[in-house]
């Protein structure tokens, strides 16, 4: 990370820990002089935001461990010790708490950012990735710190997320047996997920430090995605940034402080403060909300892939595939594209609906050979862990040359859909699986998916490229008000 | 784009209690009572904390634990030391075994849990028709709705509708999930003797009693609140500084 060029510093103490050491040198060099570009907006607050999210889990997450009782019969028992008998037990675990919550906020912001600025495109893709991966590894933490209450929703959580693996053919069974550590879940699966519960986040430690090290060879992408042409785009990260993010971190803080103290159990559900039992299902088992879109991903597979729906699967490449080999768009032949998607959508209804069951029992539209190979619980966990999955190749999928959302009017609306998509998923897995959310959830699922595989692909070949700024100096002060009309109009 | 924002922030903030409202599609809305303990200044009443807790050891606790409370905890109540050991000495606590290998029973102390109504489980599900009553420590953070649910539920009784069969020891309650409960109704008006001048009626009872059983599970709430308050209004002011300084610090760059 440093060079070999030291700073100097006076402090005798300093100087002669730099000299063995250069890590004072390291912080100036990355915290200290770093060149930033100075037009980041407030959305650019969130990876800092995020970094103190994580130590505030840890810091809690330890002093919570140092109390509780990862065993199935004292548990539960253990968590309201906490709350009631330790010392500001309470506060502890409802920072924790709260705060899985307000992470999940900061990093789904934050990946917002990224995507509506581009900053997953060259030369930032592996950069992207570790996000990616530190998302996933977070998302593994969150659902094993749920487990360890022992709540009802803790244990039928467990119960219907191990269970995915069963859909796996043939070793699904064994998998499932060998995740829970015994054919149901019980105290061994209780005593692994507090292990890894507290093993992962020294993980995400170590993946953050891979991705701000990645930031700091490329660089910060910026609202207007062009490149820094020189020092005059550029302000040292102390103290205009240090300032900046600690402006926008307390006033995070202020928000989640404001559900830590008055309303800390809104995010959480009521059957949590039931302790687990084996015998009684609750009514719905429902996952935390930033889990719910995928959850609606997963539900929205009432139907497998039969025939029809490969051979509309296999007419759907076939139309994406001029797509992705075209070097433009002179190269492509939309009317083959549009007969080939048109094609794709008429076998995947009439798949859809040789397995659509009415009210009635029968089926919507017999037709012969409609059973379904890949079955719709399979189908349905490989969309959910895809739907994240799919995240790690976006650099790839997306190939249009200008990165900003801001310059690219067709893209911004593509992932604006995207997060009302989002939302409406999440709307669609905190509702039972019935009636009209059914196929709401199935048409926000076949947009979240169309967006990564179709919409990006497309956009990358035929939306126009944009006159971009020559500078970020230029454009934040010369011609200020230009980006801003091109913002309007965009 | 600001527009935008605001329509997803509405969308989540909708979704949110979304939950809440689907395992009551058929149900009629909760009583919406006016705590003394709701709000961003909210404390506990704690005349009616006293007179709940009187309800509860009177005839909740004939069928329902408290085995989280401690009557130590009672303080918060408003009794004082020697109260506190005349309520638990009422009492008989099962404890050893002592020097000989001997389990005896000896007068609660204030160290002391309340103890269970049954010895386990299944005595409880003998005694009450099948069903097991559940331990009211955490009851109201266990319910959506919390105290208005319990409210609703002490005066939710009616007698059933013509299309609902109800089997014996089962009894037709507005606000019980399906409206079928095997607990009978439990408060009637006069039942317990209140020396504050109170209303002697079920409303006054439950309202009581889901005060204090709110008590039961939040014991912090008020200490909590008024942590809040300090804590959000120094974030605040500390956020007014940063951006101020933010403001000095960025003047030559804008």
């Amino acid at each position: 990370m440093a060079g070999g060029q030291r700073a100097d510093f006076k402090n005798p103490v300093i100087k002669w820990v730099d000299e063995r050491l250069p890590i004072f040198t390291m912080v100036k060099a990355e915290y200290g002089v770093f060149p930033t570009p100075k037009n980041f907006n407030y959305f650019w607050n969130f990876g800092a935001i995020a970094m103190v999210m994580l130590t505030i889990m840890i810091v809690t997450g330890i002093t919570l461990a140092m109390h509780y009782a990862a065993h199935n019969a004292y548990a539960f028992d253990s968590v309201e010790r906490i709350m009631r008998d330790v010392n500001y037990g309470w506060l502890i675990r409802y920072v924790h708490a709260n705060g899985a919550s307000f992470f999940f906020v900061a990093v789904y912001i934050h990946i917002f950012r990224g995507m509506y600025y581009g900053s997953y495109k060259r030369p930032r893709e592996l950069l992207w990735m570790f996000g990616v991966l530190i998302f996933l590894l977070m998302m593994g933490t969150a659902f094993m710190g749920y487990v360890l209450p022992w709540g009802q929703m803790s244990f039928w959580g467990a119960q219907v997320i191990t269970n995915f693996f069963s859909a796996i053919p043939l070793v699904g069974e064994g998998i499932v047996e060998w995740l829970r550590g015994g054919f149901s879940i019980a105290n061994p699966t209780l005593n692994r997920f507090f292990a890894l519960h507290y093993l992962l986040p020294f993980v995400i430690v170590g993946v953050v430090v891979l991705h701000v090290w990645a930031l700091h060879v490329t660089g910060s992408n910026n609202p207007l995605g062009i490149d820094v042409k020189g020092p005059q785009d550029t302000v040292p990260f102390n103290p205009y940034y240090t300032i900046k993010d600690t402006f926008g971190l307390i006033v995070f803080l202020a928000v989640y402080a404001i559900f830590v103290f008055f309303l800390p159990n809104t995010l959480g559900h009521p059957d949590n403060y039931i302790p687990a039992n084996p015998l009684v299902t609750p009514a719905h088992i429902v996952p935390e909300w930033y889990f719910l879109p995928f959850y609606a991903i997963l539900r929205a597979f009432t139907f497998g892939v039969n025939i029809y729906i490969a051979l509309g699967l296999v007419c759907a490449a076939f139309a994406m595939w001029p797509i992705f080999a075209a070097k433009d768009k002179a190269e492509i032949n939309f009317k083959t594209v549009i007969i080939a998607f048109a094609v794709s959508g008429l076998f995947c209804l009439l798949g859809y609906f040789s397995q659509y069951e009415l009210a009635s029992g029968d089926i919507a539209l017999a037709l012969p050979a409609s059973t379904a190979f890949v079955s719709a619980k399979l189908c349905g966990v490989l969309a959910m862990f895809g739907a994240v999955a799919i995240l790690f190749v976006l650099p790839f999928l997306d190939t249009h040359p200008v990165r900003s959302a801001v310059f690219r009017p067709w893209f911004k609306i593509a992932v604006l859909l995207l997060v009302a998509d989002f939302f409406i998923l999440m709307l669609c897995g905190a509702k039972p699986a019935e009636g009209f959310w059914v196929p709401l959830s199935q048409v926000a699922m076949l947009y979240y998916m169309a967006f990564f595989i179709v919409v990006i692909p497309l956009l990358s070949k035929i939306e126009p490229v944009a006159d971009l700024p020559d500078s970020i100096h230029q454009a934040v002060t010369g011609n200020h008000k230009l980006s801003v009309s091109s913002e309007k109009k965009a | 784009m600001k527009y935008f924002l605001i329509l997803t922030a509405i969308t989540l903030l909708t979704s949110g209690p979304a939950y809440a409202a689907d395992d009551g599609h058929s149900m009629p809305d909760l009583p919406n009572v006016d705590w003394s303990f709701e709000g961003v200044t909210g404390h506990y009443n704690k005349e009616s904390l006293q007179r709940g807790l009187k309800v509860y050891r009177n005839v909740c606790s004939a069928c329902h634990g408290l085995k989280r409370v401690y009557f130590r905890n009672l303080e918060s109540l408003g009794y004082d030391e020697s109260q506190i050991k005349a309520i638990a000495s009422e009492y008989t606590i099962a404890d050893g075994p002592n020097d000989e290998g001997e389990m005896f029973e000896r007068p609660g102390r204030p160290s002391d849990r309340f103890p269970q109504p049954y010895p386990n489980d299944n005595a409880a599900k003998y005694a009450n028709n099948g069903a097991l009553p559940p331990d009211l420590s955490l009851i109201t953070k266990a319910r959506a709705g919390g105290a208005d649910y319990i409210y609703g539920l002490m005066v939710g009784y009616e007698e059933a509708p013509a299309d609902v069969d109800l089997l014996p020891g089962q009894y037709y309650n507005e606000y019980m999930a399906g409206h079928v409960i095997s607990m009978p109704p439990p408060l009637s008006d006069g039942m317990v003797a209140y020396e504050d001048g109170a209303a002697e009626t079920v409303e006054q009872y439950a309202k009581d009693v889901a005060n204090f059983l709110t008590y039961a599970a939040e014991p912090e709430l008020e200490q909590r609140k008024r942590m809040g308050i300090k804590v959000v209004l120094f974030l605040i002011a500390f956020a007014a500084v940063m951006f101020a300084v933010k403001k000095r610090v960025w003047k030559n760059i804008h």
